[in-house]
C-alpha cells in the first residue's frame, strides 16, 4: 500500500532528525578548551562567579543530564543564548528566515523555468551550437566558486555599470514616501543575489533536463507517436516532457546541497541579511550555539524536503510500486 | 598472452582512449600545465608569498617587476598564484585520497556482505548524505581549527558518502562475475576477495568518480577558505580571494588581485569535470551511445 510506504519514509526522515539533533549535540561538545573561556579572561571575574556561571548553564551537570536537558530544550523550541547577540537564538534565526526564503524562492523558480526551457531546446537541437553553448555556459558556472561569480558580477554590473547596488537589503539611511518605493529598493538590492544563485543552480536543470529528454526522445513509443503523425510540438508536449520531467523532481531534491552552500555565499558576498550569512558570521564570531542552531534548521529543512520530494515523485511516477 | 601483458594491453588502449577523445585531452593537458607551474614555478617567480611587501609596493597593477602586480599587503600576485596552484592541488588530490580510501573501504564491504552488513552501512552513508556538506564542513572546520592538514581531514571525510555508493554498486556487479564464484569455491577468504580481486576490478569502474571527486574538493577547500576558514599561513588560491574580499579589491578596481585566482580555480576545476566525464564514457561503454 504506498500510504505504509510513505509511513515508512516518514518514519525514517523522524530517525534521521533525531540522529542530526545527537550529531549535533556532540559536535560542540567536543570543543577543546572550556566554554567559559572567554568569561575566565576576564580578571575581574573571581572563581565564584565562573562557578556560578558555570552551575547557571547547567555546565556542571554529568554529560548525560546535559543530553537531556538538551533534548528538552529542543523540542520546546528554546535553542539557547546567542554569544554575540545576546538574545536567544531562536529570535535571531527567526529575523533571519524571511530573507532568505525570499531570495532562495525566486532564484530557485527562475533556474528551473530556464533550466528546463533551456534542456529542452539543448535537447531538441542537438549538437548545434546552442546546444554546445548550453553545455559550456553549464560546465564552467559548475566549476566556478559561487562567491567568486557573486563577486565578478558585482564588479561588472554593481561598480561598472551601476545598475544595482553592491550589497544589503536596502539602502542604508533611506527613509520612503511610499510602500512602493521601499519595494522598489528592496527588488533593486534583490536582484544580484537571487541572480547569482539562479545561474549556478541553472546549469544542473539544464544539463539534466537535457540529458533525460535526449534520453526520452529515442525510446520507442516517441516513434511511434510521430509514426501517428502527431506533429513535433505535440509530441514534445504530451509525450516527452512528462517523462523527462520526473527526474527533475529528484534532481531538485538532491540539488539541496547545492542550494544550501550557494546560498551562504551569495549572502555573504552580498551581505544579504538572510541565514546564510548568519551563518557566517556566527563562524565568524565563533558563537557556538547561534552556529549550531542555524546548522540544525538548515539540516532539518534539507531532510523534511528531502521527504516531500520523495513522497511527491512516489505520487507522479505511476512505476513506483505500492 | 599472460596476466600482466593483459594489464598493460588495457592500459595502452586506455590512454589511446583518452588521447582520441577531447575532454580528457583538454583536461589532462591543463592539469599537466599546473602541475609544471606548481612544482616548477617558484624558480621563474622568487618572491616571497607571506612577507609584507613595502607600503608603496601595495596594490601595484600587472607590469614591470610584478607581472601580475601586487596584493593589498604588497605581495607579489603571480608568487602567491603559483603558491596557490601546489596548495589547492596538494589539498585536491590528499583530500581526495581520504575520501576514496573510506569510500573505497565501505563500499566494497557493504556490496561484498550485503544484507544486515550493507543496510547498516548504507543507512550510515545516507546520513551523511543528507546534511548538506558546507555547512558540515564548515562546523567541523570550526570544531577541528584552521590548518591544513585539518582542511584536507574536513573534506575527506565529508565527501566520501558519495563514493561510498557509487564503490558500493560498482562492487555488487562485479561480485556477480564468475571468477569471484571460482575464488570462493577454492577457498579464498572474504578478506583476500575484496582486497585481491573486487578491489582491483572495481576500480577502473570508479575512477571516473575519483576524478569528480578531486574537483569538487578544490571547490571545497576555495570555499573554506574564502569564508575565512582557511589555513592562514598558506598562500591557497581561496586565502587569496579571501583577502582580496575582505580588503575590498573588487571596490578599489584591483582586478588583477581577485580575477586570476578564480580563474585557476575555475581552470582546474573544470579540468578534472572534463576528464571525469570523459573517462566516464572511456570506462563505461553504455554511455558511449549517447
Amino acid at each position: 500500500m504506498k500510504s505504509k510506504r510513505i509511513f515508512i519514509k516518514i518514519i525514517y526522515a523522524v530517525i534521521t532528525i533525531f540522529a542530526v539533533l545527537v550529531f549535533n549535540y556532540f559536535l560542540f561538545r567536543v570543543l577543546p578548551g572550556d566554554p567559559l573561556a572567554v568569561l575566565a579572561r576576564n580578571p575581574k571575574a573571581s572563581p565564584e562567579m565562573l562557578e556560578a556561571t558555570r552551575r547557571l548553564f547547567g555546565l556542571d551537570q554529568p554529560w548525560y543530564v546535559q543530553f537531556f536537558q538538551y533534548f528538552k530544550n529542543m523540542l520546546t523550541g528554546d535553542l539557547g543564548t546567542s554569544y554575540y547577540f545576546r538574545q536567544p537564538v531562536a529570535s535571531v534565526i527567526g529575523s533571519r528566515i524571511m530573507p532568505t526564503v525570499i531570495m532562495v524562492g525566486l532564484a530557485e523558480v527562475v533556474a528551473i523555468i530556464l533550466g528546463i526551457a533551456m534542456g529542452v531546446v539543448a535537447a531538441w537541437k542537438r549538437g548545434t551550437k546552442l546546444d554546445l553553448g548550453t553545455l559550456g555556459f553549464s560546465l564552467i558556472t559548475y566549476s566556478m566558486p559561487t562567491f567568486w561569480l557573486g563577486m565578478v558580477l558585482v564588479v561588472i554590473f554593481s561598480i561598472n555599470l551601476h545598475l544595482f547596488p553592491t550589497s544589503g537589503i536596502l539602502t542604508p539611511g533611506m527613509t520612503y514616501p511610499t510602500i512602493a518605493a521601499m519595494l522598489a529598493d528592496y527588488i533593486r538590492h534583490l536582484i544580484m543575489p537571487m541572480f547569482t544563485l539562479s545561474i549556478v543552480l541553472f546549469g544542473e536543470y539544464a544539463l539534466t533536463m537535457r540529458n533525460t529528454l535526449i534520453d526520452v526522445l529515442s525510446e520507442d513509443y516517441i516513434t511511434t507517436a510521430k509514426a501517428k503523425g502527431f506533429s513535433n510540438g505535440y509530441v514534445l508536449r504530451k509525450h516527452a516532457m512528462p517523462n523527462a520531467m520526473l527526474p527533475m523532481v529528484t534532481i531538485i531534491a538532491m540539488n539541496l546541497g547545492l542550494v544550501v552552500a550557494g546560498t551562504i555565499q551569495v549572502e555573504t558576498v552580498f551581505s544579504w541579511p538572510g541565514l546564510g550569512s548568519l551563518m557566517y558570521e556566527a563562524l565568524k564570531a565563533r558563537d557556538y550555539p547561534l552556529l549550531q542552531g542555524v546548522f540544525l534548521l538548515v539540516t532539518v529543512s534539507v531532510v523534511i524536503a528531502n521527504l516531500i520530494a520523495d513522497i511527491t515523485y512516489s505520487y507522479i511516477d505511476p512505476r513506483v510500486k505500492d | 598472452m599472460n596476466y600482466r601483458e593483459f594489464r598493460y594491453r588495457r592500459l595502452k588502449e586506455f590512454l589511446h582512449a583518452v588521447r582520441n577523445n577531447k575532454m580528457a585531452l583538454v583536461g589532462s593537458l591543463t592539469l599537466l600545465f599546473f602541475l609544471l607551474v606548481a612544482i616548477f614555478g617558484p624558480i621563474f617567480v622568487p618572491f616571497s608569498t607571506l612577507e609584507f611587501g613595502e607600503v608603496e609596493d601595495m596594490l601595484l597593477p600587472p607590469g614591470g617587476e610584478h607581472l601580475l602586480g601586487t596584493d593589498d599587503m604588497g605581495r607579489d600576485v603571480l608568487a602567491n598564484l603559483i603558491s596557490g596552484a601546489r596548495i589547492s592541488l596538494l589539498v585536491g588530490v590528499l583530500a581526495t585520497a581520504i575520501s576514496m580510501v573510506i569510500g573505497c573501504a565501505i563500499g566494497i564491504v557493504s556490496g561484498y556482505f550485503g544484507g544486515r552488513i550493507d543496510q547498516l552501512l548504507m543507512r550510515f552513508t545516507d546520513f551523511f548524505l543528507v546534511i548538506p556538506w558546507l555547512p558540515l564542513m564548515m562546523v567541523l572546520a570550526a570544531v577541528l581549527g584552521t590548518n591544513i592538514w585539518n582542511i584536507i581531514l574536513v573534506i575527506g571525510i565529508t565527501s566520501w558518502p558519495g563514493s561510498a555508493r557509487v564503490v558500493r554498486s560498482q562492487t555488487l556487479s562485479v561480485k556477480e562475475r564468475q571468477f569471484v564464484e571460482r575464488t570462493v569455491s577454492i577457498g579464498a577468504s572474504s578478506g583476500h576477495i575484496m582486497l585481491r580481486h573486487i578491489l582491483p576490478n572495481v576500480f577502473p569502474l570508479v575512477f571516473a568518480n575519483t576524478v569528480l571527486v578531486a574537483a569538487i574538493a578544490i571547490t571545497s577547500e576555495t570555499t573554506l577558505s574564502f569564508l575565512g576558514l582557511g589555513d592562514p599561513s598558506q598562500a591557497s588560491w581561496g586565502m587569496m580571494l579571501h583577502y582580496a574580499f575582505e580588503s575590498g579589491a573588487a571596490s578599489a578596481g584591483a582586478y588583477w588581485y581577485y580575477l586570476p585566482p578564480g580563474f585557476c580555480v575555475v581552470a582546474v576545476v573544470l579540468a578534472f569535470t572534463l576528464m571525469g566525464y570523459a573517462f566516464d564514457e572511456i570506462l563505461n561503454p553504455k554511455l558511449k551511445n549517447r
